[in-house]
């Protein structure tokens, strides 16, 4: 069916090839293509400013996808995943400073390690699950975070650590228009790696363990590695981004990964979709651009008596905290299924035009 | 040893207090199984509110007292009205992720109001200290632990004796039963968060008169769950048990700290060690129902 341009009015697959494609239609795989090229411009014609906001939409967007795999596809809960990322950007910087790996190589490896203590902190996942899964990983953000304050060898203690730009080839990629190429690609390899994971077996495993654990046992499917796997799964992505996060900014400070960080990852997946691997990446670019909103808002009102009375320019910081809260409590109470689920009406609205009703 | 005795004495009386607000979340988990990350902000609430009426309006604590608890029972019930109600039926992560973003949203909205600085509440015992056993003991700290025992046989007589407590029990035990026996399950369920955010109030009072009013006081709600989580997430007497034992822990674990291992910030991360160690062995608690699973 990939010869299909234009989305059909109904459902006309009849192969199981056409219903786990990627792209259902030669146009939307054409759009795809054209919006990473187009993506590919932007250092060419965007300010400084906006080129660090799509980077951190790409590298908080890995993190957030990992999350997704946990918590949407899998339906496992956790409350601790900014720590995971700060573990990953922690990791690739002593792995670039004291051992000595080039930058290029400890991106994955720290990876790698960050999934090694994901699935540590999983082990409990393999037993537990909804609320007594998100106490443990509460748990398991507050001991890393205590982690971080206290292994000098590691994160450099309270004065944080120093990380190298990623080198290649003699080639540093140590300014935003450069770094943007590299967040690009990771986060398109990042995305098609999940999208491919989700249309396999292991993908179709975890699926079937969020919908009904009960008869996934009883289909053969073995929870405890698959539970333990999706965690692994999503500390390797949180590890993936944190690193990336790490030779971006260059400097890792031991604050940064609070509670509130791991709740913004949360409140991303549930604006987005929890279950959609686009969605992921709207619900990123949506918690990103939250905070500038809320600035552009203040501005928009300075010098009104609302200002003055809320003394709005002093309080931003509380006002965008508050924004991160409303915009969760708001989409579960009225969007459960985020910004995905609105898409795809959009979409099915305009696939009956003008007929839709 | 007077300081091993003294941190002892600390923790039964810090202990007490997470006893309170354990049994508190407790109430409402198991009225309406919902897990309320937003706990420790109910105290923030209660000791601002209170703070605000004892300094701004320079009211008597005898009269601002009552009108704050009065505030979080109209409080409690509007926040179940208007938040919780739609989410019933909704799977456990959006309820978990609801309370948790009210949690954000009144922790931003009270250091927006009050400032980030600790406030101290205005004197409240003419003698700073009495003398007990022999052993100086602040008067803040007597009150505190007689607070949290009359809150406790209160919830005793209350669950054991009272109608409302009663028509609690049944509607925590089964809501069609009780609905087909005449209780009203939506008011039971306002009921519990109402209760729960003025107890948590009168705790975050309690607090607030010994260390002052500050947004750290929230650190309560997170430690919470390992009280409720040893004593078992719907146990009332648990959650008492588990308050004491977290609270002469923390204590224990920084006496161990200071004296020997010198790790630092053990009084903070110790009772969350003990959380997962009872998660891999016994995830029920000590007093909690096991689930058992069918078909």
């Amino acid at each position: 069916m990939a010869s299909v341009s234009i989305i059909p009015s109904g459902d006309y697959k009849t192969s199981y090839g056409s219903d786990t494609t990627i792209f259902p239609t030669r146009t939307s795989r054409n759009f795809a293509i054209l919006g990473v090229v187009l993506l590919l411009a932007c250092p060419a014609f965007m300010d400084r400013y906006w080129l660090s906001l799509l980077i951190q939409i790409s590298y908080l967007g890995i993190a957030a996808l990992g999350l997704n795999i946990l918590v949407g596809f899998t339906g496992q809960i956790s409350i601790g995943h900014s720590a995971f990322f700060g573990f990953g950007a922690f990791a690739s910087a002593w792995l670039s400073n004291s051992v000595g790996v080039p930058v290029a190589l400890a991106i994955p490896l720290a990876g790698v390690i960050t999934t090694l203590v994901g699935l540590l902190f999983g082990m409990p996942a393999a037993r537990l699950k909804g609320l007594y899964l998100a106490i443990a990983t509460l748990a398991a953000q507050y001991i890393l975070q205590d982690f971080f304050a206290r292994a000098d060898w590691f994160t450099g203690g309270t004065a944080g650590t120093i990380a190298e730009p990623l080198t290649i080839f003699g080639f540093a990629f140590d300014t935003d228009e450069r770094f943007f190429y590299v967040a690009l690609v990771a986060l398109v390899v990042m995305y098609i790696l999940a999208t491919n994971l989700m249309r396999t077996r292991d993908g179709r495993a975890l699926v079937a363990v969020r919908d009904h654990y009960l008869s996934a046992e009883i289909m053969g499917i073995n929870l405890t590695k698959y539970r333990t796997m999706s965690f692994g799964i999503s500390a390797f992505y949180a590890g993936i981004g944190g690193a990336l996060y790490a030779h971006y900014l260059q400097f890792v400070s031991v604050e940064g990964f609070t509670i509130l960080f791991s709740i913004q990852f949360l409140g991303m997946i549930i604006i987005g979709g929890l279950g959609s691997i686009m969605g992921t990446l709207m619900g990123t670019a949506f918690m990103v651009f939250l905070p500038e909103a809320m600035q552009a808002l203040t501005k928009l009102v300075s010098g009104t008596a609302l200002d003055t009375a809320l003394n709005l320019k002093d309080n931003i910081a509380f006002l965008r905290e508050m924004s991160i809260g409303l915009v969760i409590i708001l989409f579960l109470v009225f969007e459960p299924d985020g910004l995905a689920h609105r898409w795809k009406q959009i979409k099915a609205y305009w696939k009956l035009y003008p007929f839709s009703h | 040893m007077t300081l091993l005795f003294q941190l002892l004495v600390n923790g039964l009386i810090v202990g007490a207090l997470y006893g309170v607000v354990a049994m508190s979340f407790v109430l409402i988990y198991k009225a309406s199984r919902i897990v309320n990350f937003a706990q420790g902000e109910f105290l923030l609430i209660g000791a601002w509110t209170c703070w605000w009426l004892l300094t701004h309006w320079q009211l008597p604590f005898w009269i601002g007292f009552p009108i704050t608890l009065a505030f979080m029972l109209a409080f409690g019930v509007i926040l179940q009205i208007v938040v919780l109600r739609p989410m019933i039926g909704e799977p456990i992560i959006s309820v978990i992720m609801v309370t948790i973003g009210l949690s954000i949203v009144f922790q931003a909205a009270m250091k927006w109001m009050f400032g980030v600085f600790a406030k101290p509440f205005p004197p409240i015992f003419a003698s700073p200290t009495v003398n007990l056993f022999g052993l100086e003991v602040q008067t803040v700290y007597v009150m505190s632990l007689l607070i949290s025992i009359l809150i406790m046989a209160g919830f005793g007589w209350f669950f054991k004796y009272s109608r409302t407590g009663l028509a609690m029990r049944a509607t925590a035990f089964d809501q069609q039963v009780a609905q087909s026996l005449g209780i009203s399950v939506r008011h039971m369920f306002a009921m519990s968060w109402a209760i729960s955010a003025m107890v948590s109030a009168v705790a975050g009072v309690t607090v607030g008169v010994v260390n002052g009013v500050s947004s750290a006081l929230s650190f309560f709600g997170i430690k919470v769950f390992p009280a409720v989580i040893l004593g078992g997430l719907d146990s009332v007497i648990g959650a008492v048990v588990g308050g004491l034992i977290v609270g002469v822990l923390e204590n224990m674990a920084h006496y161990l700290d200071s004296q020997w291992l010198n790790w630092g910030n053990m009084y903070e991360i110790a009772p969350f060690y003990v959380l997962i160690a009872i998660l891999m062995i016994k995830p029920y608690g000590l007093f909690g129902t096991k689930d058992i699973e069918r078909v």
